[in-house]
Protein backbone atom coordinates (compact mmCIF):
# COMPACT_ATOMS: atom_id res chain seq x y z
CA UNK A 1 0.00 0.00 0.00
CA UNK A 2 3.02 2.16 0.47
CA UNK A 3 1.59 4.09 3.29
CA UNK A 4 3.63 3.93 5.75
CA UNK A 5 5.29 7.23 6.32
CA UNK A 6 3.13 10.22 6.92
CA UNK A 7 2.55 13.57 6.04
CA UNK A 8 3.14 16.04 9.00
CA UNK A 9 2.88 19.44 7.12
CA UNK A 10 5.81 18.23 4.87
CA UNK A 11 4.99 16.46 1.93
CA UNK A 12 5.57 12.96 1.10
CA UNK A 13 6.23 10.46 -1.48
CA UNK A 14 2.71 8.17 -2.57
CA UNK A 15 4.75 4.92 -3.24
CA UNK A 16 2.25 3.91 -5.69
CA UNK A 17 1.40 6.70 -7.41
CA UNK A 18 4.66 8.27 -7.08
CA UNK A 19 3.39 12.34 -6.38
CA UNK A 20 3.61 13.73 -3.23
CA UNK A 21 0.94 14.68 -1.29
CA UNK A 22 0.43 16.52 1.72
CA UNK A 23 -2.99 14.90 2.85
CA UNK A 24 -4.19 11.71 3.51
CA UNK A 25 -8.13 10.47 3.32
CA UNK A 26 -9.65 7.91 3.81
CA UNK A 27 -12.85 7.27 2.25
CA UNK A 28 -15.10 4.63 3.83
CA UNK A 29 -18.95 3.65 4.12
CA UNK A 30 -21.35 0.91 3.18
CA UNK A 31 -20.77 -1.61 0.66
CA UNK A 32 -22.32 -0.64 -3.12
CA UNK A 33 -22.67 3.40 -1.81
CA UNK A 34 -20.66 4.83 -4.40
CA UNK A 35 -16.79 5.24 -2.84
CA UNK A 36 -15.33 4.09 -6.05
CA UNK A 37 -17.35 6.46 -8.32
CA UNK A 38 -16.21 9.22 -6.02
CA UNK A 39 -12.78 7.99 -5.68
CA UNK A 40 -12.23 7.97 -9.60
CA UNK A 41 -13.97 10.79 -9.97
CA UNK A 42 -11.64 12.99 -7.47
CA UNK A 43 -8.53 10.77 -8.42
CA UNK A 44 -9.40 10.09 -12.45
CA UNK A 45 -8.37 6.53 -12.01
CA UNK A 46 -10.54 3.71 -12.94
CA UNK A 47 -11.54 1.77 -10.31
CA UNK A 48 -13.86 -0.95 -10.63
CA UNK A 49 -17.34 -0.05 -9.45
CA UNK A 50 -20.49 -1.47 -10.26
CA UNK A 51 -24.46 -2.12 -9.03
CA UNK A 52 -23.32 -5.04 -6.50
CA UNK A 53 -21.72 -4.90 -3.48
CA UNK A 54 -18.08 -5.84 -2.37
CA UNK A 55 -16.05 -4.78 -5.19
CA UNK A 56 -13.64 -3.37 -3.26
CA UNK A 57 -11.96 -5.57 -1.07
CA UNK A 58 -8.42 -3.91 -0.36
CA UNK A 59 -6.99 -0.34 -0.32
CA UNK A 60 -6.94 1.51 -3.51
CA UNK A 61 -4.95 4.92 -3.46
CA UNK A 62 -5.12 7.70 -5.86
CA UNK A 63 -4.28 11.37 -5.80
CA UNK A 64 -6.65 13.96 -6.31
CA UNK A 65 -5.53 17.24 -7.08
CA UNK A 66 -7.29 20.32 -5.75
CA UNK A 67 -6.73 24.00 -5.46
CA UNK A 68 -2.75 22.87 -6.05
CA UNK A 69 -2.44 20.87 -3.28
CA UNK A 70 -2.29 16.81 -3.57
CA UNK A 71 -4.43 14.47 -1.18
CA UNK A 72 -3.99 10.51 -1.01
CA UNK A 73 -7.54 9.37 -1.09
CA UNK A 74 -7.96 5.78 -0.11
CA UNK A 75 -10.82 3.98 -1.51
CA UNK A 76 -11.59 1.26 1.36
CA UNK A 77 -13.30 -2.16 1.38
CA UNK A 78 -17.29 -1.24 1.98
CA UNK A 79 -18.99 -2.55 5.29
CA UNK A 80 -21.84 -2.60 7.38
CA UNK A 81 -20.37 -2.34 10.54
CA UNK A 82 -16.50 -2.42 11.76
CA UNK A 83 -17.25 -4.43 15.05
CA UNK A 84 -18.00 -8.15 13.91
CA UNK A 85 -14.73 -9.96 12.23
CA UNK A 86 -14.62 -10.10 8.40
CA UNK A 87 -11.70 -9.58 6.93
CA UNK A 88 -12.85 -6.38 4.87
CA UNK A 89 -14.22 -5.21 8.31
CA UNK A 90 -10.64 -5.76 9.36
CA UNK A 91 -8.66 -4.11 6.37
CA UNK A 92 -11.06 -1.01 6.96
CA UNK A 93 -10.75 -1.00 10.83
CA UNK A 94 -7.27 -1.27 10.93
CA UNK A 95 -6.79 1.78 8.47
CA UNK A 96 -9.29 4.25 10.18
CA UNK A 97 -7.81 3.12 13.32
CA UNK A 98 -4.14 3.12 13.19
CA UNK A 99 -3.01 5.64 10.24
CA UNK A 100 -2.50 8.86 11.01
CA UNK A 101 -5.16 10.45 8.58
CA UNK A 102 -6.16 13.92 8.29
CA UNK A 103 -9.30 13.45 7.47
CA UNK A 104 -12.21 10.26 6.92
CA UNK A 105 -15.04 10.90 4.13
CA UNK A 106 -17.60 8.00 5.45
CA UNK A 107 -19.95 8.06 2.22
CA UNK A 108 -23.46 6.85 3.15
CA UNK A 109 -26.76 5.91 0.87
CA UNK A 110 -29.43 8.47 0.87
CA UNK A 111 -32.30 5.77 0.51
CA UNK A 112 -31.31 3.70 3.72
CA UNK A 113 -29.80 6.29 5.60
CA UNK A 114 -30.72 4.59 9.18
CA UNK A 115 -28.42 1.48 8.45
CA UNK A 116 -25.42 3.80 6.91
CA UNK A 117 -25.51 5.88 10.38
CA UNK A 118 -24.50 3.06 12.14
CA UNK A 119 -21.07 2.96 10.67
CA UNK A 120 -20.73 6.68 10.73
CA UNK A 121 -21.68 6.52 15.05
CA UNK A 122 -18.98 4.01 14.83
CA UNK A 123 -16.55 5.55 12.87
CA UNK A 124 -16.89 9.06 14.79
CA UNK A 125 -16.16 7.13 17.85
CA UNK A 126 -12.57 5.97 16.67
CA UNK A 127 -11.25 8.89 14.64
CA UNK A 128 -11.38 12.47 14.06
CA UNK A 129 -12.41 14.64 11.53
CA UNK A 130 -14.64 12.53 9.97
CA UNK A 131 -16.87 13.81 6.80
CA UNK A 132 -20.19 12.55 6.00
CA UNK A 133 -20.84 12.55 2.70
CA UNK A 134 -24.39 11.90 1.72
CA UNK A 135 -24.59 10.42 -1.87
CA UNK A 136 -27.12 8.91 -4.36
CA UNK A 137 -29.31 11.90 -3.60
CA UNK A 138 -30.71 11.63 -6.92
CA UNK A 139 -32.13 8.03 -6.40
CA UNK A 140 -33.39 9.24 -2.98
CA UNK A 141 -35.25 11.85 -4.83
CA UNK A 142 -36.92 9.37 -7.35
CA UNK A 143 -37.95 7.52 -4.02
CA UNK A 144 -39.72 10.65 -2.41
CA UNK A 145 -37.11 10.34 0.17
CA UNK A 146 -35.72 13.67 1.68
CA UNK A 147 -32.82 14.16 3.77
CA UNK A 148 -32.33 17.41 5.89
CA UNK A 149 -28.82 17.58 5.83
CA UNK A 150 -28.16 20.77 8.04
CA UNK A 151 -30.28 19.33 10.68
CA UNK A 152 -27.96 16.26 10.75
CA UNK A 153 -24.71 18.19 10.53
CA UNK A 154 -26.12 19.64 13.74
CA UNK A 155 -26.50 16.68 15.39
CA UNK A 156 -23.64 14.89 14.39
CA UNK A 157 -21.31 17.85 15.11
CA UNK A 158 -19.52 16.93 11.77
CA UNK A 159 -19.81 17.90 8.32
CA UNK A 160 -22.42 16.96 5.75
CA UNK A 161 -22.30 17.38 2.22
CA UNK A 162 -24.67 15.99 -0.25
CA UNK A 163 -23.68 14.65 -3.55
CA UNK A 164 -24.78 12.84 -6.93
CA UNK A 165 -21.42 10.85 -7.55
CA UNK A 166 -22.26 12.31 -11.59
CA UNK A 167 -22.57 15.56 -10.64
CA UNK A 168 -19.06 17.18 -10.62
CA UNK A 169 -20.50 19.99 -8.73
CA UNK A 170 -21.55 18.42 -6.01
CA UNK A 171 -18.16 16.69 -5.62
CA UNK A 172 -16.76 20.05 -5.72
CA UNK A 173 -18.30 21.00 -2.51
CA UNK A 174 -17.38 17.98 -1.25
CA UNK A 175 -13.29 18.82 -1.73
CA UNK A 176 -13.99 22.03 -0.61
CA UNK A 177 -15.16 20.48 2.71
CA UNK A 178 -12.24 18.16 2.79
CA UNK A 179 -9.98 20.97 2.18
CA UNK A 180 -11.67 23.47 5.25
CA UNK A 181 -11.71 20.20 7.34
CA UNK A 182 -7.54 19.22 6.65
CA UNK A 183 -6.87 23.32 7.22
CA UNK A 184 -8.43 24.08 10.42
CA UNK A 185 -5.82 24.32 13.42
CA UNK A 186 -7.76 21.84 15.73
CA UNK A 187 -9.18 18.26 14.66
CA UNK A 188 -12.87 18.08 14.93
CA UNK A 189 -14.85 15.64 16.92
CA UNK A 190 -18.45 14.82 16.43
CA UNK A 191 -20.75 14.17 19.15
CA UNK A 192 -20.04 10.81 20.34
CA UNK A 193 -22.26 8.17 21.75
CA UNK A 194 -23.26 8.34 24.87
CA UNK A 195 -23.44 5.03 27.05
CA UNK A 196 -25.60 4.64 29.94
CA UNK A 197 -24.72 5.83 33.11
CA UNK A 198 -23.95 2.82 34.30
CA UNK A 199 -21.76 2.01 31.55
CA UNK A 200 -20.27 5.46 31.17
CA UNK A 201 -18.41 5.50 34.78
CA UNK A 202 -17.44 1.55 34.17
CA UNK A 203 -15.59 3.47 31.28
CA UNK A 204 -13.89 5.95 33.05
CA UNK A 205 -12.84 3.76 35.98
CA UNK A 206 -11.20 1.68 33.03
CA UNK A 207 -9.34 4.86 31.35
CA UNK A 208 -8.56 5.59 34.94
CA UNK A 209 -6.66 2.55 35.37
CA UNK A 210 -4.53 2.38 31.52
CA UNK A 211 -1.11 4.17 31.40
CA UNK A 212 -1.55 5.66 27.60
CA UNK A 213 0.85 6.71 25.55
CA UNK A 214 1.56 10.73 25.43
CA UNK A 215 0.74 11.32 22.09
CA UNK A 216 -2.98 9.56 22.17
CA UNK A 217 -5.70 11.84 21.95
CA UNK A 218 -9.64 11.54 24.36
CA UNK A 219 -11.29 9.89 21.38
CA UNK A 220 -8.50 7.29 20.92
CA UNK A 221 -8.54 6.80 24.61
CA UNK A 222 -12.00 6.33 25.00
CA UNK A 223 -12.53 3.52 22.35
CA UNK A 224 -10.05 1.56 23.46
CA UNK A 225 -11.52 1.21 26.83
CA UNK A 226 -14.46 0.42 24.38
CA UNK A 227 -13.04 -2.49 22.72
CA UNK A 228 -11.63 -4.17 26.48
CA UNK A 229 -15.58 -3.80 27.57
CA UNK A 230 -16.01 -5.35 24.62
CA UNK A 231 -13.69 -8.29 24.91
CA UNK A 232 -12.71 -8.84 21.34
CA UNK A 233 -8.81 -10.08 22.14
CA UNK A 234 -7.45 -9.83 18.39
CA UNK A 235 -8.19 -5.98 18.23
CA UNK A 236 -6.41 -5.44 21.60
CA UNK A 237 -3.27 -7.06 21.24
CA UNK A 238 -3.24 -4.60 17.86
CA UNK A 239 -3.91 -1.61 20.18
CA UNK A 240 -1.30 -2.82 22.46
CA UNK A 241 1.08 -3.14 19.99
CA UNK A 242 0.43 -0.12 17.61
CA UNK A 243 -0.56 2.37 20.31
CA UNK A 244 2.26 1.05 22.69
CA UNK A 245 -0.09 0.60 25.97
CA UNK A 246 -0.37 -2.41 28.44
CA UNK A 247 -3.68 -3.94 28.93
CA UNK A 248 -3.43 -7.82 28.91
CA UNK A 249 -0.16 -7.46 31.56
CA UNK A 250 -1.69 -4.87 32.95
CA UNK A 251 -2.85 -6.56 36.71
CA UNK A 252 -4.63 -3.99 38.39
CA UNK A 253 -6.85 -3.92 35.25
CA UNK A 254 -7.29 -7.43 34.94
CA UNK A 255 -8.22 -7.46 38.34
CA UNK A 256 -10.82 -5.04 37.63
CA UNK A 257 -12.29 -6.35 34.49
CA UNK A 258 -12.30 -10.17 36.41
CA UNK A 259 -14.39 -8.70 39.22
CA UNK A 260 -16.47 -6.58 36.70
CA UNK A 261 -17.69 -9.52 34.43
CA UNK A 262 -18.89 -11.44 37.22
CA UNK A 263 -21.76 -9.00 37.12
CA UNK A 264 -24.56 -10.23 34.60
CA UNK A 265 -24.65 -7.24 32.43
CA UNK A 266 -20.80 -6.93 32.04
CA UNK A 267 -20.78 -10.37 30.84
CA UNK A 268 -19.22 -9.94 27.38
CA UNK A 269 -22.29 -10.66 25.37
CA UNK A 270 -24.52 -8.59 27.42
CA UNK A 271 -22.14 -5.59 27.45
CA UNK A 272 -21.85 -6.50 23.28
CA UNK A 273 -25.82 -6.90 23.04
CA UNK A 274 -25.72 -3.67 24.99
CA UNK A 275 -23.42 -1.30 23.11
CA UNK A 276 -24.58 -2.14 19.99
CA UNK A 277 -28.07 -1.47 20.79
CA UNK A 278 -27.56 1.68 22.11
CA UNK A 279 -26.05 2.67 18.63
CA UNK A 280 -28.80 1.19 16.71
CA UNK A 281 -31.35 2.99 18.92
CA UNK A 282 -29.37 6.76 18.75
CA UNK A 283 -29.42 6.25 14.53
CA UNK A 284 -33.08 5.37 15.07
CA UNK A 285 -33.89 8.86 16.68
CA UNK A 286 -31.32 10.76 14.48
CA UNK A 287 -33.58 9.61 11.42
CA UNK A 288 -36.48 10.39 12.81
CA UNK A 289 -35.69 13.98 12.82
CA UNK A 290 -33.87 14.30 9.94
CA UNK A 291 -35.75 11.63 7.07
CA UNK A 292 -38.89 12.54 5.61
CA UNK A 293 -40.20 9.72 3.12
CA UNK A 294 -42.97 11.65 1.36
CA UNK A 295 -44.54 8.44 -0.25
CA UNK A 296 -44.39 5.64 1.95
CA UNK A 297 -44.56 2.82 -0.67
CA UNK A 298 -41.32 4.18 -2.17
CA UNK A 299 -40.17 0.23 -1.53
CA UNK A 300 -42.04 -1.25 -3.84
CA UNK A 301 -40.35 0.29 -6.95
CA UNK A 302 -37.30 -1.07 -7.88
CA UNK A 303 -36.50 -3.08 -4.81
CA UNK A 304 -32.38 -3.38 -3.97
CA UNK A 305 -31.70 -6.39 -1.62
CA UNK A 306 -28.41 -6.45 1.13
CA UNK A 307 -27.10 -9.56 1.12
CA UNK A 308 -26.55 -10.57 4.50
CA UNK A 309 -27.26 -14.50 4.84
CA UNK A 310 -27.70 -15.89 1.38
CA UNK A 311 -26.98 -19.18 0.87
CA UNK A 312 -23.70 -20.43 -0.93
CA UNK A 313 -24.91 -23.58 -2.47
CA UNK A 314 -27.50 -22.14 -4.78
CA UNK A 315 -26.21 -18.99 -6.23
CA UNK A 316 -23.98 -20.69 -8.84
CA UNK A 317 -26.74 -23.14 -10.27
CA UNK A 318 -29.18 -20.07 -10.25
CA UNK A 319 -26.93 -18.14 -12.07
CA UNK A 320 -25.95 -20.68 -14.27
CA UNK A 321 -29.83 -21.35 -15.03
CA UNK A 322 -29.65 -17.41 -15.65
CA UNK A 323 -27.20 -17.68 -18.20
CA UNK A 324 -28.81 -20.62 -20.43
CA UNK A 325 -31.82 -18.31 -19.82
CA UNK A 326 -29.74 -15.13 -21.67
CA UNK A 327 -28.30 -17.27 -24.54
CA UNK A 328 -30.95 -18.84 -25.32
CA UNK A 329 -32.72 -15.31 -25.44
CA UNK A 330 -29.44 -14.26 -28.01
CA UNK A 331 -29.49 -17.01 -30.42
CA UNK A 332 -33.71 -17.97 -30.18
CA UNK A 333 -34.81 -14.37 -29.32
CA UNK A 334 -33.18 -12.68 -31.46
CA UNK A 335 -35.64 -12.96 -33.69
CA UNK A 336 -38.63 -12.10 -32.08
CA UNK A 337 -39.28 -8.32 -32.48
CA UNK A 338 -37.76 -6.24 -30.32
CA UNK A 339 -41.60 -4.80 -28.81
CA UNK A 340 -41.91 -8.64 -27.69
CA UNK A 341 -38.83 -8.59 -25.74
CA UNK A 342 -39.24 -5.54 -24.00
CA UNK A 343 -42.73 -6.37 -22.75
CA UNK A 344 -41.33 -9.44 -21.45
CA UNK A 345 -37.90 -7.70 -19.67
CA UNK A 346 -40.83 -5.18 -18.75
CA UNK A 347 -42.94 -7.56 -17.19
CA UNK A 348 -40.38 -9.84 -15.33
CA UNK A 349 -37.98 -7.06 -14.63
CA UNK A 350 -38.79 -6.05 -10.72
CA UNK A 351 -38.75 -9.64 -10.21
CA UNK A 352 -35.80 -10.33 -11.87
CA UNK A 353 -34.13 -7.74 -10.23
CA UNK A 354 -35.16 -8.57 -6.70
CA UNK A 355 -34.56 -11.89 -7.40
CA UNK A 356 -31.07 -11.36 -8.91
CA UNK A 357 -29.75 -9.22 -6.06
CA UNK A 358 -30.98 -12.07 -3.45
CA UNK A 359 -28.11 -14.24 -5.45
CA UNK A 360 -25.61 -11.12 -6.45
CA UNK A 361 -26.33 -12.24 -9.69
CA UNK A 362 -26.28 -8.43 -11.32
CA UNK A 363 -22.62 -9.09 -12.00
CA UNK A 364 -23.36 -10.17 -15.23
CA UNK A 365 -26.97 -9.04 -15.60
CA UNK A 366 -26.38 -5.85 -15.81
CA UNK A 367 -25.26 -5.34 -18.58
CA UNK A 368 -29.07 -6.68 -20.26
CA UNK A 369 -31.97 -5.87 -18.06
CA UNK A 370 -31.68 -4.83 -14.52
CA UNK A 371 -29.07 -2.60 -14.63
CA UNK A 372 -29.89 1.07 -12.75
CA UNK A 373 -29.11 2.90 -15.83
CA UNK A 374 -30.43 0.59 -18.98
CA UNK A 375 -34.18 0.12 -16.62
CA UNK A 376 -34.52 3.95 -17.40
CA UNK A 377 -33.89 4.06 -21.09
CA UNK A 378 -36.54 3.65 -24.11
CA UNK A 379 -37.01 -0.16 -24.49
CA UNK A 380 -38.70 0.06 -27.93
CA UNK A 381 -35.70 1.73 -29.81
CA UNK A 382 -33.17 -0.30 -28.16
CA UNK A 383 -33.26 -4.30 -27.57
CA UNK A 384 -31.90 -5.30 -24.79
CA UNK A 385 -31.06 -8.86 -25.57
CA UNK A 386 -28.33 -7.68 -28.51
CA UNK A 387 -25.56 -10.09 -28.81
CA UNK A 388 -23.03 -7.65 -27.85
CA UNK A 389 -24.75 -7.26 -24.57
CA UNK A 390 -24.33 -10.82 -23.45
CA UNK A 391 -20.82 -11.39 -24.39
CA UNK A 392 -20.50 -8.31 -22.01
CA UNK A 393 -22.54 -9.90 -19.65
CA UNK A 394 -20.66 -13.16 -19.96
CA UNK A 395 -17.39 -11.43 -19.14
CA UNK A 396 -19.06 -9.35 -16.20
CA UNK A 397 -20.18 -13.14 -15.18
CA UNK A 398 -16.90 -14.84 -15.11
CA UNK A 399 -14.67 -11.49 -13.34
CA UNK A 400 -17.99 -11.71 -11.10
CA UNK A 401 -17.56 -15.18 -9.74
CA UNK A 402 -14.61 -14.46 -7.33
CA UNK A 403 -16.61 -11.31 -5.77
CA UNK A 404 -20.54 -12.96 -5.32
CA UNK A 405 -18.81 -16.42 -3.52
CA UNK A 406 -17.13 -14.04 -0.68
CA UNK A 407 -20.01 -11.84 -0.04
CA UNK A 408 -22.20 -14.52 1.77
CA UNK A 409 -21.40 -15.70 5.20
CA UNK B 1 -43.76 -16.48 20.43
CA UNK B 2 -42.73 -17.27 17.50
CA UNK B 3 -39.87 -18.08 15.24
CA UNK B 4 -39.30 -15.25 12.61
CA UNK B 5 -39.01 -18.29 9.84
CA UNK B 6 -42.56 -19.44 10.60
CA UNK B 7 -44.38 -15.74 10.02
CA UNK B 8 -46.04 -15.52 6.62
CA UNK B 9 -45.52 -13.45 3.93
CA UNK B 10 -46.34 -9.72 4.64
CA UNK B 11 -46.80 -10.37 8.21
CA UNK B 12 -45.54 -8.04 10.38
CA UNK B 13 -43.96 -9.29 13.57
CA UNK B 14 -41.49 -7.60 16.16
CA UNK B 15 -37.89 -9.26 17.38
CA UNK B 16 -37.35 -10.41 20.60
CA UNK B 17 -34.57 -11.53 20.85
CA UNK B 18 -31.88 -13.83 18.49
CA UNK B 19 -30.70 -17.41 19.60
CA UNK B 20 -28.08 -17.50 16.34
CA UNK B 21 -24.41 -18.29 16.76
CA UNK B 22 -22.48 -14.84 18.41
CA UNK B 23 -21.12 -14.18 15.00
CA UNK B 24 -24.38 -14.08 13.29
CA UNK B 25 -26.41 -12.49 16.01
CA UNK B 26 -23.74 -9.56 16.25
CA UNK B 27 -23.95 -9.04 12.65
CA UNK B 28 -28.00 -9.22 12.28
CA UNK B 29 -27.77 -6.85 15.60
CA UNK B 30 -25.90 -4.53 13.56
CA UNK B 31 -28.10 -4.41 11.16
CA UNK B 32 -30.72 -2.94 13.63
CA UNK B 33 -33.17 -6.30 14.40
CA UNK B 34 -32.72 -4.95 17.94
CA UNK B 35 -35.63 -6.37 20.48
CA UNK B 36 -38.99 -4.46 18.74
CA UNK B 37 -37.46 -3.94 15.79
CA UNK B 38 -40.46 -4.48 13.08
CA UNK B 39 -39.87 -6.85 10.34
CA UNK B 40 -41.88 -8.28 7.59
CA UNK B 41 -40.84 -10.98 5.10
CA UNK B 42 -41.94 -10.09 1.69
CA UNK B 43 -40.70 -12.72 -0.85
CA UNK B 44 -38.81 -16.01 -0.99
CA UNK B 45 -36.09 -16.60 -3.24
CA UNK B 46 -37.64 -19.69 -5.87
CA UNK B 47 -35.80 -22.37 -4.05
CA UNK B 48 -37.36 -21.14 -0.64
CA UNK B 49 -34.53 -20.27 0.97
CA UNK B 50 -33.48 -17.24 1.56
CA UNK B 51 -36.96 -14.82 2.16
CA UNK B 52 -36.08 -11.28 1.94
CA UNK B 53 -37.17 -9.43 4.79
CA UNK B 54 -38.15 -5.50 5.22
CA UNK B 55 -36.67 -3.92 7.93
CA UNK B 56 -35.81 -0.21 8.47
CA UNK B 57 -36.62 0.71 5.58
CA UNK B 58 -34.34 -1.59 3.78
CA UNK B 59 -34.74 -5.14 3.11
CA UNK B 60 -32.19 -7.97 3.54
CA UNK B 61 -32.10 -11.57 3.05
CA UNK B 62 -31.68 -14.00 5.77
CA UNK B 63 -31.81 -17.89 5.47
CA UNK B 64 -34.25 -19.92 7.11
CA UNK B 65 -31.40 -21.48 9.22
CA UNK B 66 -31.03 -18.36 11.09
CA UNK B 67 -34.78 -17.06 10.30
CA UNK B 68 -35.63 -20.50 12.61
CA UNK B 69 -33.41 -18.80 15.74
CA UNK B 70 -34.97 -15.49 15.70
CA UNK B 71 -37.67 -15.42 18.05
CA UNK B 72 -40.21 -12.74 17.21
CA UNK B 73 -43.64 -11.67 18.79
CA UNK B 74 -46.41 -11.26 16.20
CA UNK B 75 -48.51 -8.30 18.95
N1 LIG C 1 -27.89 7.21 -9.41
C1 LIG C 1 -26.70 7.19 -8.81
N2 LIG C 1 -25.92 6.10 -8.90
C2 LIG C 1 -24.74 6.10 -8.27
C3 LIG C 1 -24.30 7.22 -7.51
N3 LIG C 1 -23.09 6.91 -6.98
C4 LIG C 1 -22.78 5.67 -7.40
N4 LIG C 1 -23.76 5.17 -8.19
C5 LIG C 1 -23.80 3.82 -8.80
O1 LIG C 1 -23.83 2.88 -7.74
C6 LIG C 1 -23.12 1.70 -8.09
C7 LIG C 1 -22.11 1.31 -7.03
O2 LIG C 1 -21.03 2.22 -7.00
P1 LIG C 1 -19.55 1.83 -6.51
O3 LIG C 1 -18.75 3.08 -6.62
O4 LIG C 1 -19.05 0.64 -7.19
O5 LIG C 1 -19.82 1.48 -5.00
P2 LIG C 1 -18.77 1.15 -3.83
O6 LIG C 1 -19.23 1.90 -2.64
O7 LIG C 1 -17.37 1.41 -4.29
O8 LIG C 1 -19.01 -0.39 -3.62
P3 LIG C 1 -18.04 -1.46 -2.89
O9 LIG C 1 -16.68 -1.30 -3.48
O10 LIG C 1 -18.67 -2.75 -3.23
O11 LIG C 1 -18.11 -1.20 -1.45
C8 LIG C 1 -22.53 1.97 -9.46
O12 LIG C 1 -23.36 1.35 -10.41
C9 LIG C 1 -22.56 3.48 -9.59
O13 LIG C 1 -22.69 3.89 -10.92
C10 LIG C 1 -25.16 8.37 -7.41
O14 LIG C 1 -24.88 9.38 -6.77
N5 LIG C 1 -26.34 8.29 -8.08
MG1 LIG D 1 -15.73 0.12 -4.43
Amino acid sequence: MGLTVKSTGNQVFSKTNKKKYRYQIAIAGNPNVGKSTIFNALTGMKQHTGNWPGKTVENTTGICTFHKENYLLVDIPGTYSLMSNSEEEEIARDYICFTPLDATVVIVDATCLERSLNLVEQIMEMTQNVIVCVNLLDEAQKKKIEINLKKLEKILGVPVVGTIAKKKKTLRILMETIEKTVKSKKKQEGKIIKYSQEIEEVIMNIQNKIEYHSSQTSLQKRWCVLKILDGDEKIIQTIEKKQQIKIQKNEELQNYLQKLRQQKEFQKQYIRDKLINTIVKETEEICKEVVIFHEEDYQKKGRKIDKILTSKIWGIPIMLAFLGIILWITIIGANYPSQVLSAFFGKIQEYLEAWASLYEIPVWLKGIAIDRNLSNRNMDSSCYATTYGNILSFIYFIRGLGSFTKNCI
Amino acid sequence: MQKLGQIALNQTAYIDSIECEENIKRRLLELGLIQGTKIKPVFKSPLGDPTAYEIRGTLISIRNEEANRIIVKTR
